[in-house]
């Protein structure tokens, strides 16, 4: 039985009076890639916003059920919601670097949790960069403000910069939308060399979903439809709507 | 229809045309006037001694500048560090709810009340109430209530431009609230931030109506000599050099401290665009 890192149960969510997710039950393997697909709108987004608690942002938000990490609540009073941040990273659909430095942006996590020591973050930065395949492109031009990099070299920095608070999850919302396909077949070897993380990536390309990720779950109208084995989800289908979709029928 | 169209181009365009062109020609009447007709005062003798009460000419307008700059300093310190943390509370932790938009409509609209308002309001609260008497203080006080509004609104908008996408990446990185406000927005925000601050500061320091009732009087022997004591200011100098004073030449005095004092202002606006300018290069490097 693989380990589960995270579990939602009857998960419900409203904006507003809008319900959005409906009786959510899944779970997601250690290590291993879970794609999230579905058609727009369906709620992807506002899912994978629950497992870090980014919906706390917005205000209608009303959520009923639970969500646990590593066996705990993510939603109860003694969950640190910055240390669950911390180690269930995100990356955006559109590159976010923030207008500093290169170094500054992969330094900011751990300077965040109080590292000082120039070494140290000298280390983290190389170590992160490197990981991405950035470092050989940036390492002389680490003082460089990161808005100046390429969008594909931009997203990477967000992952790597990501990589660098340590997370153990990270999130992915559609993270290769804005990018060329030479980018993105780059990210996609970086999810898989990532072997020690487990990945929720949301994504609208069906071949992303079945190149890289492990299980799939298929989203419609804020209900989970089906949840499996990727391979299975995509060759035998149990659900009519998970087939239609997957052929392309609607979407 | 084409031809109609084209038409109401051209008409429009040089309404907008003639209206820049007049309020272009106003502004230069107005800085021409002062400077040729003042422009004959302005000596070292004028800037740098103090004011002789008996005849206007053997002295200078010393009290007056160094009054006005003690009150943009003071105010300054005051208005800035506190109109920041207000619009920096306001913005980023209250929760926008019908109150909290009621008080931001209430601080905008302070924003346009006749500075001679502020005057008795700080007549009322810092001469009498809290017992400052008419002081360089208490006019350091009238000034920053009056400008607090100005500066509250400025760094508003510049907080509300710092893009979502940055707060959000901060936050899901696992920062507080506070790391991310300290960390990536106010830096995003502060050139802005100054430049609303310095910009309203100098409309302030232009103004007499507000200091008169609460410190400014027309002659003191020396310079303050701390913040309990009357002071000279530019503005009050001009007004009473330019209405009540008998001698000949104090029409031409009067446009040579206005001089001074448009030159003041102006040298404040510079600073402003000066400190943007190099705050943007930093974070764009
Ligand atoms: N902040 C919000 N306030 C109110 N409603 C929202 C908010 N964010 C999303 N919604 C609504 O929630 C529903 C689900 O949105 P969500 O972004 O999760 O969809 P999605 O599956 O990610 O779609 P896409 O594939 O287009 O990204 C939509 O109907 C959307 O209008
Ligand atoms: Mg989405």
């Amino acid at each position: 039985m693989p380990k589960k890192i995270i579990k939602t149960e009857n998960l419900n969510l409203w904006f507003a009076n809008k319900k959005i997710l409906k009786e959510i039950n899944l779970e997601i393997v250690e290590n291993k890639i879970t794609a999230i697909i579905g058609p727009s709108g369906c709620g992807k987004s506002t899912f994978v916003r629950t497992l870090n608690r980014m919906n706390d942002l917005i205000p209608s938000c009303r959520i009923t059920g639970n969500v646990h990490y590593k066996g705990k609540n993510i939603f109860s009073p003694e969950t640190d919601v910055t240390n669950l941040r911390q180690n269930i990273g995100q990356v955006f659909q559109k590159p976010n670097p923030f207008p500093k430095s290169i170094f500054d942006n992969i330094a900011f996590g751990p300077r965040l949790y109080g590292e000082k020591n120039k070494d140290k973050l000298k280390n983290i930065v190389e170590e992160s960069l490197e990981k991405v395949g950035l470092w050989k492109e940036v390492k002389n031009d680490l003082a460089k403000n990161a808005l100046s990099l390429s969008g594909g070299q931009q997203q990477r920095l967000c992952l790597a910069r990501t990589l660098a608070t340590k997370p153990k999850v990270i999130l992915m919302d559609e993270p290769c939308s804005a990018l060329d396909p030479l980018s993105t077949a780059k990210i996609e070897d970086l999810m898989q060399n990532l072997k020690d993380i487990t990945i929720v990536i949301v994504t609208h390309n069906m071949q992303q979903a079945t190149r890289v990720s492990h299980f799939t779950g298929f989203f419609l109208m804020g209900k989970l439809i089906e949840f499996g084995e990727t391979k299975d989800i995509f060759t035998k289908p149990q659900n009519k709507k998970t087939e239609d979709y997957i052929s392309g029928k609607f979407g | 229809m084409k031809n109609n169209r084209i038409l109401k181009e051209k008409i429009i365009f040089s309404f907008i045309k003639m209206a820049a062109f007049f309020s272009a020609i106003t502004l230069v009447l107005i800085i021409g006037y002062v400077f040729i007709r003042g422009f004959k005062v302005i000596s070292w003798q004028f800037l740098f001694q103090e004011v002789q009460q008996r005849d206007i000419t053997k002295g200078g307008i010393l009290q007056a500048i160094i009054g006005t700059i003690y009150l943009g300093i003071g105010t300054f310190f005051i208005a800035v560090p506190a109109g920041i943390s207000s619009a920096i509370f306001l913005n980023e932790y209250i929760p926008d709810t019908k109150t909290s938009r009621v008080i931001r409509v209430a601080i905008r609209n302070l924003a346009g009340v006749p500075s001679i308002v502020y005057g008795l309001f700080g007549l009322a609260v810092f001469v009498q109430f809290f017992n400052l008497k008419t002081s360089l203080l208490s006019a350091i006080l009238t000034l920053s209530s009056m400008t607090l509004p100005w500066i509250i609104t400025a760094s508003e908008e510049s907080l509300k431009a710092v893009p979502f996408e940055f707060r959000e990446a901060a936050l899901a990185m696992g920062a507080t609230n506070w790391q991310t406000i300290k960390k990536i927005v106010i830096p995003h925000s502060l050139p802005g931030m100054i430049t609303g601050s310095i910009l309203g500061l100098s409309r302030a320091l232009g103004e007499t109506a507000p200091i008169i009732l609460v410190g400014a009087t027309f002659y003191c022997r020396s310079l303050p000599t701390s913040v309990f004591d009357k002071f000279m200011a530019l503005p009050y100098h001009l007004f009473i050099l330019a209405t009540q004073h008998a001698h000949p030449q104090a029409h031409e005095y009067a446009l040579g401290t206005a001089i001074v004092l448009i030159t003041i202002i102006y040298l404040m606006s510079l600073t402003a665009i000066l400190i943007r300018y190099h705050l943007r290069k930093k974070k764009n490097a």
